[in-house]
C-alpha cells in the first residue's frame, strides 16, 4: 500500500485509525496516493447524500463508481460538506418561504373582537420581520442574514426564538436519541435472532408483531400505549407510568428520585417512537441476515471448522449489520415526524409540539427554526451513517 | 424484464401437465396460492364495500344527531355506539374510511404515475437531465415533508380535499422514482431498446412502449405499497387537524376526536383505529403477495 503525505488528519479520524483508509492516512510519509485506498471506502457510499436518501436495496445503477478513479479525499469531504450545507440552506429556505406564504400572522390580531390599531399590529409584525406588507423578498433576505449569524429572530410574543430553541432541543433529543438507539439496537438484535431461528416460534411471533406495528401509525400507537399505561396504573393501584409532561410538577426528592420520576415520564413516549423502529429495523435486519447466512463465506468459515456460533459472530454479523447504517440515517429523519405526534400526545414541550403550536399561532420564525432543525438532523444522521458504515464494512477495514 | 424466461422456465413446474400458461395466469395462480395476500385482498375489498355500501345500511348519516342517545354503547340501534353529540359512530367511521381510502388510492396512483414518468425519463435520457432530476429528488427528500404539509394546510384550509391529495403526492414520488430510474438505466442498454432507438423511434414512444411495460411489475407493486403509506400520511395530518377538515371526516380526525373521552368510552375511536390498521396491514399483504407473484426469485427472504 502506498504511503501518504499532505493528508489531513481528519480523514484518519473519520475513517478510524484501524481502517485501511485510516491507516493509509498516516502521515507524513511518501506521496499522497489515495487511489488505492479510497475506492474501497467509496465503493458503497460514493455520495454523502445517498446515505440520507437511498434505501439500501434500491437498484441504483447510476451510482456505480467502478472503473473510475477515486476522487481526492479532501476534495470529496469538502464537496460533501458544501453539498450538505447547501441542502440545509435549501430546506430551511423552503420552510421559511412556504411558511411565509401559508401563514398569516396579521390575522391573529385582526380576528380579535376589538382589533388593535393598525400601527400597533404593524409594530408587532415588524419586530418579528413578518409584516406581510413588506415584500417577501425583503423579509427573506433579512431572515437569511439573521440565520447565517445563528439568530432565528423573535416570535410574535416578543420572545427570542433561539432561547425557546435551546429549551426545547434537549427535550426532543432525549426522546429521539433514546428512542432511536433503543429502536435500532433492539431491532437489529431481534432481526438477527429471527433470521437464525427462521420459521420458529420466535421468528413467527415477531414477524406478525412487526407487521402490525408497521401498519399502525405513530399517533395511534402512542394513544394506545397511553391508555394501556393508565389502565396498568389503575390495576396496580399506583402510578408507574406518567403520561403528561417531562416530570411531575413540584416534585421534591433526591436526585435519584427525580431521575426515576423523569424516567417514568419518558418510558411510554420512548416506546411509542421505538416500537415502530424496532419493527422496521428487525424486518430489514432479518432479510440481510438471511442473505448472509446462505452466503459462501459463511459456509467456508464453517468448513474450516468454526462452530455455527463462531462463524456467525466472527464473519456473519458485521456484514449483515452494515446495510442497516443507511436505514439508521433514513429512520432518524422519520423520527422527527414521530416526535410531532408523540410530544403532542404526551404533553412534552419539545420541538415537535412547538412546531404544531407555532403553526397554529402563525408564528413564521419558530416554524422556520423547526424545519431547519429537522433538515440538519436528517443530514447529520446521514453523515453519522456514513461513518458507521465505513467503520463496519470489512472491505474498508484492514485485515 | 425477465418476462420470457419466467414464462418458459416456470411453465413446466407451475403448469398442470405441461400446459403452456400465459404470464398473467401464472402470476394470478402464484398470487392466489399466497394465503396472506388473498386474505389481504379480501380485507381490502371488504373495506371498500363497507365504505361505499355501509352508509346505506344504516338510517343514520354521519351528520345526524340522535339526541336520545348521547354516548351510548354499541347496540342494535347504533352499531358502533354514538358520540357526545349523538352522532352515529358507524356512519362516521364508514364516511371516514371512504375518505381515507379514496385519498390513499388517488395519492398512490398519482405519485406512482409521476415517479414512473420522471424516473424513466431520468434513467433513459441520463446525463444532465438525469443529474438535474435526481438533484431535485435529493432536495425534496431532505425537506421534511410532514412539516411542510402541515404548514401548507393553513393555505388550503377551507378548500377542497383534492388539494390535500396534491400535497401528499408532491412528497410521495421520490423514492419510487429512484427505483424506476435504476430499472430504466439497465433497460436502456438492452438490445430491443437499442434497436428501437437506432430505427429512429422517438424517445417518448420508446419510454411508453418499451420501458414502462417492462417495468410494469415493479410499478404495480410500488403503487400498492404506496397506498398504505399514503393512508398513513393522510390520517397523520388529519389527526393533527391539518388534513381533512370538518365537517368532512377521515379516520385520522375520528381518532383525534375520539381520544379525549376514549378511556371511558372506547368505541369512540376503537373502530376507526382498527379499520385503519387493518386496511394498511391488508394493503401491505397484497403488496408482498404481488412481489412474490411477479418475482418468485425474491420471494420469502426479501419480504419486509
Amino acid at each position: 500500500m502506498a504511503q501518504f503525505t499532505d493528508c489531513p488528519p481528519l480523514v484518519g479520524w473519520l475513517f478510524g485509525q484501524g481502517s485501511r483508509v485510516g491507516a493509509a492516512w498516516r502521515w507524513p510519509r511518501g506521496p499522497c496516493d489515495v487511489r488505492s485506498a479510497l475506492p474501497l471506502a467509496l465503493h458503497e457510499r460514493p455520495n454523502a447524500l445517498s446515505a440520507v436518501l437511498a434505501i439500501v436495496n434500491l437498484p441504483d445503477a447510476g451510482r456505480s463508481y467502478e472503473g473510475k478513479r477515486g476522487p481526492r479525499v479532501l476534495g470529496y469531504i469538502l464537496r460533501r460538506l458544501l453539498n450538505t450545507l447547501f441542502l440545509v440552506f435549501i430546506a430551511a429556505s423552503t420552510g421559511y418561504l412556504i411558511a411565509s406564504v401559508a401563514l398569516f400572522p396579521r390575522g391573529n390580531y385582526e380576528a380579535a373582537l376589538e382589533p388593535p390599531p393598525k400601527e400597533a399590529i404593524d409594530a408587532v409584525l415588524n419586530r418579528s420581520n413578518v409584516n406581510d406588507e413588506v415584500p417577501l423578498v425583503e423579509r427573506y433576505v433579512t431572515w437569511v442574514g439573521q440565520v447565517v449569524q445563528g439568530d432565528f429572530g423573535i416570535d410574535l410574543e416578543g420572545n427570542v426564538v433561539n432561547e425557546e430553541f435551546a429549551r426545547r432541543i434537549s427535550v426532543s433529543m432525549r426522546l429521539l436519541l433514546v428512542g432511536s438507539i433503543l429502536g435500532a439496537t433492539l431491532g437489529v438484535l431481534i432481526g438477527v435472532v429471527s433470521a437464525v431461528r427462521q420459521y420458529r416460534l420466535f421468528d413467527r411471533g415477531f414477524s406478525l408483531a412487526s407487521y402490525f406495528l408497521l401498519s399502525t401509525p405513530v399517533f395511534l400507537l402512542a394513544i394506545l400505549l397511553k391508555f394501556g399505561g393508565i389502565k396498568f396504573n389503575d390495576w396496580v393501584g399506583t402510578t408507574v407510568f406518567y403520561t403528561q409532561g417531562e416530570y411531575s410538577a413540584g416534585f421534591e426528592g433526591t436526585d435519584w428520585e427525580f431521575f426515576v420520576n423523569r424516567l417514568q415520564h419518558l418510558i411510554l413516549p420512548t416506546l411509542s417512537i421505538a416500537l415502530g423502529s424496532i419493527a422496521f429495523y428487525s424486518r430489514y435486519q432479518r432479510n440481510s441476515m438471511l442473505d448472509v447466512l446462505s452466503s459462501d463465506h459463511l459456509r467456508t468459515a464453517r468448513a474450516k471448522g468454526l462452530t455455527k456460533r463462531q462463524s456467525l459472530f466472527r464473519h456473519g454479523l458485521r456484514v449483515a449489520i452494515s446495510p442497516m447504517a443507511t436505514f439508521f440515517a433514513y429512520g432518524f429523519g422519520l423520527l422527527m415526524a414521530g416526535a410531532v405526534f408523540t410530544e403532542t400526545i404526551y404533553g412534552r414541550f419539545g420541538m415537535g409540539q412547538w412546531f404544531v403550536t407555532a403553526v397554529a399561532k402563525n408564528d413564521i420564525n419558530s416554524v422556520a427554526a423547526v424545519v431547519t432543525f429537522t433538515a440538519v438532523l436528517v443530514l447529520l444522521s446521514g453523515f453519522l451513517a456514513d461513518i458507521i458504515l465505513v467503520a463496519l464494512d470489512p472491505r474498508v477495514r484492514s485485515r | 424484464m425477465t418476462t420470457e424466461s419466467v414464462t418458459t422456465t416456470t411453465a413446466g413446474t407451475d403448469g398442470l401437465s405441461g400446459e403452456r400458461l400465459s404470464r398473467g395466469t401464472l402470476i394470478r395462480r402464484r398470487f392466489l396460492r399466497n394465503k396472506l395476500a388473498v386474505v389481504g385482498l379480501v380485507i381490502v375489498l371488504f373495506m371498500f364495500l363497507l365504505a361505499f355500501v355501509g352508509p346505506h345500511l344504516t338510517k343514520w348519516s354521519y351528520t345526524d344527531n340522535d339526541f336520545d342517545n348521547l354516548l351510548s354503547a354499541p347496540s342494535s340501534e347504533h352499531w358502533f355506539g354514538t358520540t357526545q353529540v349523538g352522532v352515529d359512530v358507524f356512519a362516521q367511521t364508514m364516511r371516514g374510511l371512504q375518505k381515507s381510502l379514496i385519498i390513499g388510492l388517488l395519492v398512490a396512483i398519482f405519485s406512482t404515475s409521476l415517479s414512473a414518468f420522471i424516473g424513466s425519463v431520468a434513467g433513459y435520457l441520463g446525463g444532465r437531465t438525469d443529474r438535474g432530476i435526481m438533484w431535485v429528488v435529493d432536495v425534496l427528500l431532505v425537506i421534511p415533508s410532514l412539516l411542510v404539509l402541515v404548514i401548507l394546510s393553513r393555505y388550503y384550509q377551507g378548500k377542497s380535499w383534492l388539494l390535500l391529495v396534491v400535497g401528499l403526492t408532491i412528497f410521495d414520488w421520490m423514492i419510487t422514482s429512484r427505483v424506476v430510474r435504476g430499472l430504466a438505466m439497465s433497460l436502456r442498454e438492452r438490445d430491443f431498446v437499442r434497436a428501437a432507438r437506432y430505427m429512429g423511434v422517438p424517445t417518448h414512444k420508446i419510454i411508453a412502449r418499451h420501458l414502462l411495460p417492462n417495468m410494469a411489475s415493479i410499478i404495480i407493486i410500488a403503487a400498492t405499497l404506496n397506498v398504505g403509506g399514503a393512508i398513513l400520511g393522510e390520517t397523520g395530518l388529519s389527526y393533527l387537524g391539518f388534513g381533512v377538515q370538518a365537517p368532512d371526516v377521515s379516520l385520522g380526525t375520528l381518532i383525534a376526536e375520539g381520544t379525549g373521552a376514549a378511556l371511558t368510552y372506547p368505541w369512540l375511536f376503537m373502530f376507526a383505529g382498527a379499520s385503519l390498521v387493518l386496511t394498511v396491514l391488508a394493503v401491505s399483504f397484497i403488496g408482498d403477495g404481488l412481489r412474490d407473484a411477479f418475482d418468485p426469485g425474491s420471494a420469502k427472504s426479501k419480504k419486509i
